[in-house]
Order: C-alpha cells, then sequence, then structure tokens
C-alpha cells in the first residue's frame, strides 16, 4: 500500500495499523490531501489491491479521531513546575522521570495535541513520537 | 493422497489446463523439471527469461488462455521483471512461477535469493510467496483466477523449494472467493439507459476502443453497435483489430500517429464513446484540449480507469461484452417499437462526409520511387499485401511499430501483439515464438527495428528447436529510429547515440542459428524475398535496408493537443 502512494505521486501523512476482532483482518487508518479528484482516484487505486477489503472515506461523516504521542521534554530544576501544571491542565501523564527529562503521554484529538506541542515546545522537546491518527464514525443517534 | 510441492504444482497447471510452459532451469526448480516429464505439458526452453515472459505473454494474447512462465530463482527472477512489467502495461494474463531459496534462508542473501516478491509488487496485478505447501494448490487455483479475472494481469508465485520438496495431502479448491477483489461485470442498467439517451441524440459520433474489446471478446457487439448507430470507429494501438479496418466505418488508428481523419474526428465530435480503453498520454495528448465538445461515455471494468484522466459524463464500469450487449438490447427494443433505423442516414451522413473530406486531404502516404530507397512503409505494406491481411503480427517499438499499425490492415481480433503501454524493444521476436506456439497453422511474422532485433535476438536458437516457422522483417534503417525522428525533429539534427553503424550481417546470422536469411536493396527485392519466406517452413529472417531518415507521419508532438499533427 505504501508502494501504491508512492509509486503514483499520492501524499501519506499519518497512517496507522493494527488487528481488528478478526485476527486475519487488519484495519489501516491513513491520512492523505489532495484535490477532490486525486482523493477518488486515491480510493478506488486502495480498492483494487487485491488484499484490501473495504475502502471508507470518513472526511465527510461524522468521526471520532484520537492520536497518541509520546514526548520527552527538558524538566531541569526551574522548569519542572511549570511542566508539570501544563501536565495537569491536559490531563496527561508523565510516564518516565529523570533529572533531565519528563516524559509525556498524551492522548486526544489533534487539536489538542498541537496545543500541547505549541506549549511544551518554549520549554524545550526532546524527542517525541506519535502514533497517527485513528477514527472510528460516531454512531446514529 | 500425498504428493510432493512439485507433484502439486503440476497437478494444478493440468487441471487449469496449461498445455505449454515458457522457462528457463535453475538450481531452484530441479524438482519441477523433474516430474514434469511425466506431464503432456510441453516446456518451451528459451534464451533469456525475459523471452520466456514476452513468449507466454504473446501466447495469452493471441490464445485467450492464460500464459504460464516457469524460471528459477535470484537472477531467473529478476530477469523477468521487463516482461512481467509489459504485460501488466498492456492488462495480459500470464502467471509466472519463480523458484525461490528455502524458506529457512529468505532474508539470509542466501545464494541466487532475491525479494522477487517486492521487486515485482508495483508491476504485477498481484503476486505470492508461498509458505506453507497446505496453501499451494489454493494459491495456484487463486492466481490462475486472478490473472483473468475482471482486468487481466501478471500474477508472479514464488516458490521456495522446501515448499516444491515437501509433501501433504493434494486438494484442490473448487472455487476461489477472495474478500477483496469483486470484478463487476454486469452494467447498471440506469447508466445503460442514459448512454444510449445520448447515442439517440449525438449528431456527431465516434466510438474510441481499446484493448479492452478484444480480451472481452467483443469486436462483433462493437461492429453491430456500430452499425446500428452508424458511428465511426478508431481504435487505440492496443485495440487494432476488434473493428475490421476494411468496413466504412473505419477511421484508422487515433493518438500521436495515428491517421489524421481519427484525431480530428474525435476532436470534433459531440459524443465520443470509450470502449475498454484508458485514454493514455499517446492518445490524448494535451489533455485539456481534448475531445473538447463531446459528451464522454466511458465503458470499463476497471474503476480506476474511469475518471482517472479526463471527465467522464456517462461511467459504466462493466465488462465491455456485457455493457454492448445491453445496450444493442436497447437498441433492438427501440427500433421495433419506432418500425424504422435509429438514425436516418440522412442525420449521419454529413458527419461521413466531413470525415471522408479529412481522409481525402490528409491520407496516410509515403512515396515509393522504383530505383529509389526501399521505403519502410511500401515494406509492410507489400507483407500486407502478400499475406492477404490474414498473418499474425507481432511488432518490436519504434518506428517499426508504427509502420506496422498504420500500413497492416487489421480485420481480426488477436492478429496484432505490440508492446504498447510498455513500449518494450525486444518484445516481437519472442512475442512472434509465443504466438506461433498458440497459432500453429498460421503466418506469424515480427516486423522489427533493428535496434529492437538484437535485444532478442537469441530466441531464435529457440525458434528454430522447435521449428517454430516465424518470420521477421527487419526495417533495417541502422538507426535507433524513434528516438532520431525526434532528435530531427526537434533537437535539431543532432543525432546523438541513436546512429548504429556496427550491425551484425542479419542474413549470416540466421543462417548461424540453422534458420534462413534473405537481404533486399531495392525495391523490386521486397516481393519475391516476402514470397519465398512464406513459402519457407523454417524460421526466415528478411533484411531490409530502407531509407534511413524516414519518419512517422503524422505526429503528434509531445505535449501537443491531438488537433496539431505533423503531416509532413
Amino acid at each position: 500500500m505504501a508502494g501504491l502512494f508512492s509509486g503514483r505521486g499520492f501524499n501519506i501523512e499519518s497512517l496507522c495499523v493494527a488487528e481488528t476482532l478478526d485476527p486475519n483482518v487488519s484495519r489501516i487508518t491513513l491520512v492523505t490531501s489532495g484535490s477532490p479528484a486525486i482523493v477518488e482516484q486515491i480510493i478506488k487505486q486502495l480498492r483494487k489491491l487485491i488484499n484490501v477489503i473495504k475502502v471508507v472515506d470518513l472526511t465527510e461523516t461524522e468521526f471520532v479521531e484520537r492520536e497518541m504521542a509520546l514526548i520527552k521534554v527538558r524538566a531541569e530544576a526551574n522548569f519542572r513546575a511549570e511542566v508539570l501544571r501544563i501536565v495537569d491542565i491536559f490531563r496527561c501523564k508523565v510516564v518516565d522521570v529523570s533529572p533531565k527529562f519528563y516524559t509525556l503521554e498524551v492522548t486526544g484529538s489533534a487539536g489538542k495535541i498541537e496545543a500541547l506541542l505549541a506549549l511544551l515546545s518554549h520549554l524545550g522537546i526532546e524527542e517525541i513520537v506519535r502514533t497517527g491518527k485513528i477514527a472510528i464514525t460516531r454512531s446514529k443517534k | 493422497m500425498k504428493l510432493t510441492g512439485a507433484r502439486i504444482l503440476l497437478e494444478c497447471l493440468k487441471r487449469e489446463g496449461v498445455e505449454v510452459i515458457f522457462g528457463y532451469p535453475g538450481a531452484a526448480i530441479t524438482d519441477i523439471h523433474d516430474q514434469m516429464a511425466e506431464t503432456k505439458i510441453k516446456h518451451i526452453l528459451v534464451r533469456h527469461e525475459q523471452a520466456a515472459v514476452h513468449a507466454a505473454d504473446a501466447y495469452a494474447r493471441a490464445s485467450g488462455k492464460v500464459g504460464v512462465v516457469l524460471v528459477t530463482s535470484g537472477p531467473g527472477a529478476t530477469n523477468t521483471v521487463t516482461g512481467i512489467a509489459t504485460a501488466y502495461m498492456d492488462s495480459s494474463p500470464v502467471v509466472i512461477l519463480t523458484g525461490q531459496v528455502p524458506t529457512p534462508l529468505i532474508g539470509n542473501d542466501a545464494f541466487q535469493e532475491v525479494d522477487i516478491v517486492g521487486i515485482t509488487r508495483p508491476c504485477t496485478k498481484h503476486n505470492y510467496l508461498v509458505k506453507d505447501i497446505d496453501r499451494l494448490a489454493s494459491t495456484i487455483k487463486e492466481a490462475f483466477y486472478l490473472a483473468a479475472a475482471g482486468r487481466p494481469g501478471p500474477i508472479l508465485v514464488d516458490l521456495p523449494k522446501d515448499i516444491i520438496q515437501g509433501e501433504t495431502e493434494f486438494k484442490y479448491p473448487r472455487k476461489v472467493a477472495l474478500r477483496g477483489y469483486q470484478p463487476h461485470p454486469e452494467p447498471h442498467p440506469k447508466q445503460i439507459r442514459k448512454a444510449f439517451d445520448l447515442l439517440l441524440k449525438s449528431k456527431q459520433p465516434v466510438i474510441y476502443a481499446g484493448g479492452g474489446v478484444i480480451s472481452s471478446e467483443a469486436h462483433r457487439e462493437l461492429k453491430a453497435l456500430a452499425e446500428a448507430f452508424a458511428i465511426p470507429v478508431t481504435t487505440t494501438l492496443m485495440g487494432l483489430g476488434a473493428f475490421p479496418a476494411d468496413h466504412d466505418l473505419w477511421l484508422g488508428m487515433l493518438g500521436m500517429h495515428g491517421t489524421y481523419r481519427a484525431n480530428m474526428a474525435v476532436q470534433n465530435c459531440d459524443l465520443l464513446v470509450a470502449v475498454g480503453a484508458r485514454f493514455d498520454d499517446r492518445v490524448t495528448g494535451k489533455i485539456d484540449e481534448f475531445c473538447p465538445r463531446a459528451q464522454i461515455i466511458h465503458i470499463d471494468i476497471d474503476p480506476t480507469s474511469i475518471k482517472k484522466n479526463v471527465y467522464v459524463h456517462v461511467p459504466i464500469v462493466a465488462d465491455c461484452r456485457n455493457a454492448l450487449a445491453r445496450l444493442l438490447e436497447l437498441a433492438g427494443k427501440e427500433q421495433k417499437s419506432r418500425g424504422k433505423p435509429l438514425v436516418k442516414p440522412s442525420d449521419r451522413q454529413p458527419w461521413l462526409d466531413q470525415i471522408k473530406k479529412w481522409r481525402e486531404t490528409y491520407p496516410l502516404a509515403y512515396e515509393q520511387k522504383p530505383d529509389g530507397p526501399i521505403k519502410p512503409q511500401f515494406v509492410v505494406e507489400e507483407i500486407y499485401r502478400l499475406t492477404r491481411g490474414k498473418a499474425v503480427i507481432t511488432t518490436e517499438v519504434g518506428q517499426n511499430q508504427m509502420w506496422a499499425a498504420q500500413y497492416y490492415h487489421m480485420t481480426r481480433p488477436r492478429t496484432f501483439i505490440t508492446s504498447g503501454g510498455l513500449g518494450c524493444m525486444g518484445f516481437g521476436l519472442p512475442a512472434a515464438l509465443g504466438a506461433q506456439v498458440a497459432y500453429p497453422g498460421k503466418t506469424v511474422i515480427d516486423i522489427a527495428g533493428d535496434g529492437s532485433i538484437q535485444m532478442n535476438i537469441q530466441e531464435l536458437a529457440t525458434a528454430v528447436e522447435y521449428n517454430l516457422p516465424v518470420k521477421v522483417a527487419i526495417l533495417n534503417n541502422q538507426f535507433l529510429g524513434m528516438v532520431r525522428q525526434w532528435q530531427q525533429l526537434f533537437y535539431n539534427k543532432r543525432y546523438c547515440a541513436t546512429p548504429m553503424s556496427c550491425a551484425p550481417d542479419f542474413v549470416r546470422l540466421a543462417e548461424a542459428y540453422g534458420a534462413v536469411g534473405f537481404r533486399a536493396e531495392k525495391p523490386s527485392e521486397v516481393a519475391p524475398i516476402i514470397k519465398e519466406s512464406l513459402k519457407i517452413k523454417k524460421p526466415v529472417i528478411m533484411d531490409f535496408l530502407v531509407e534511413r531518415e524516414e519518419c512517422v507521419y503524422p505526429m503528434v508532438p509531445a505535449g501537443s493537443s491531438i488537433s496539431n499533427m505533423l503531416l509532413v
């Protein structure tokens, strides 16, 4: 699938894969961008792959999206309290502590993660690992 | 009953109706060859694995069956890649079986190991690495199904040696059920109705048919539809033969080297009916100036081809034959209820007259002086005349290919076999061998250039060994002609890397292989050599020394609209 995207010049912004309830079936959540014609081509080309069972475009639908990030942030003496205050405000967690760094775990919408990163960047982000978005449709009310 | 992997494989091939395999042996597949001797399958030993794939591909295009290739691991497999890409671009049903190192050694940089599944992922319709002998039979069955279903394409199956040598109970699955692949052969009735209404209203329609009409065996339906509505027909290079070239409604091939009247008709039509074609850039020229005032109906089995390049007003995802048949049914009903023909001759006549005028203004033309150098177009026309248009033609790539397409007038499908999508030089000779195996009684002629023929010249040995009496017509201009033409027209005649001053004496080369060779240097020698060659029941090379700087016309310069043709 990655070969399909690179071969045809489509863009992968993020990609997340794992098993579903059926261990023979995996679910891939992929974020891409392009004109409507390009997006239509992407969907059709994905459907053409023999191993792809179904392709759903969530963009225009109602859906819940989440992403997780692990952020290693500088936390030397004078910053430590500030970091912990931000952790509190964003309701994320500290999962690792060392004299120089805190590692934070945050889960939420893209907006929440971007906001957290913006604040933390003033303090000094050492390393960051993101999962990429996963999404699921909202059920009909 | 327990069988070895090799036996299982051959049993599967037998059940799929395989009668011939094109291949080349090696360490990884010795067990398969050992067992093959006990089957009725004929193995054609080529002299390069690329040729095995081209031959199997042409065998498939000629016969309508799935072509089969068997090669060994490592270099055997990598040598097939060009052939696989050729089949992929032209949607040809071929199953390529490659040997592989034993499963414990995979990923270990073992002797003659390559990740052929990874290498061919972008140029196969699908591929498999069999890691479990219990999945071998179902994988082979799936491979044959996928090769031919929906839009056909090459399927590669990588067979590790320990799987081939292993043993298990043989059970051949009765059917194939793939969750991820559900082709859609029947058209949606609403779309058919919409298309039909457009057909009734159109004043200046054109049918643009491609290779899909031939794979779908829809040539009769195409002719019936064209006649029912009096619609002129053009085809792509891949569609030549889908519509008879001697029919009144024939426009000639369209596109970069298509006829003047075909390109003009497409650019001026009010309705374009695209059937089994994909709006390739050789056909459309500058996309935003392509077919400016027409509504477009597009019938294709592959949804990704529809609206990929060109906006389509009535998309119809279906097998061409089914879609055309449904349209014909509607036409029959409508005609019955009206009690008179669907199209008044006077309605269509102005359009047909205009097309006739275009044809008379700029017909395909060249001048053969009796004492001048041989013109390559003359050679093709003489071949056409002396075979009465009944030969099976394969081509190489370049000027030779274009002149063959322009001057050999195909009337039946599966008789013009050429590398369209990939444009692979070296295709023609092995393809002629594959076509000859498919049609043992017919005359098969490879129209070649002096450059292309040398790319797989070693297959002359295959031709002689299996007595495949193909005829090779070399249009020998001592140039890589098509590139030279571009250098002449667009690069101020700076002929770099195109002149070929050294070439073998093709007559002696043919004889060295045990074939027959002739040379013509004057126009008067052309017909006698062709006549003589057609009588000889052995492979023949005809070396025609032709005019060196002849160009293929018409030509649409790359990036130009197809209305802007260079005509002389």
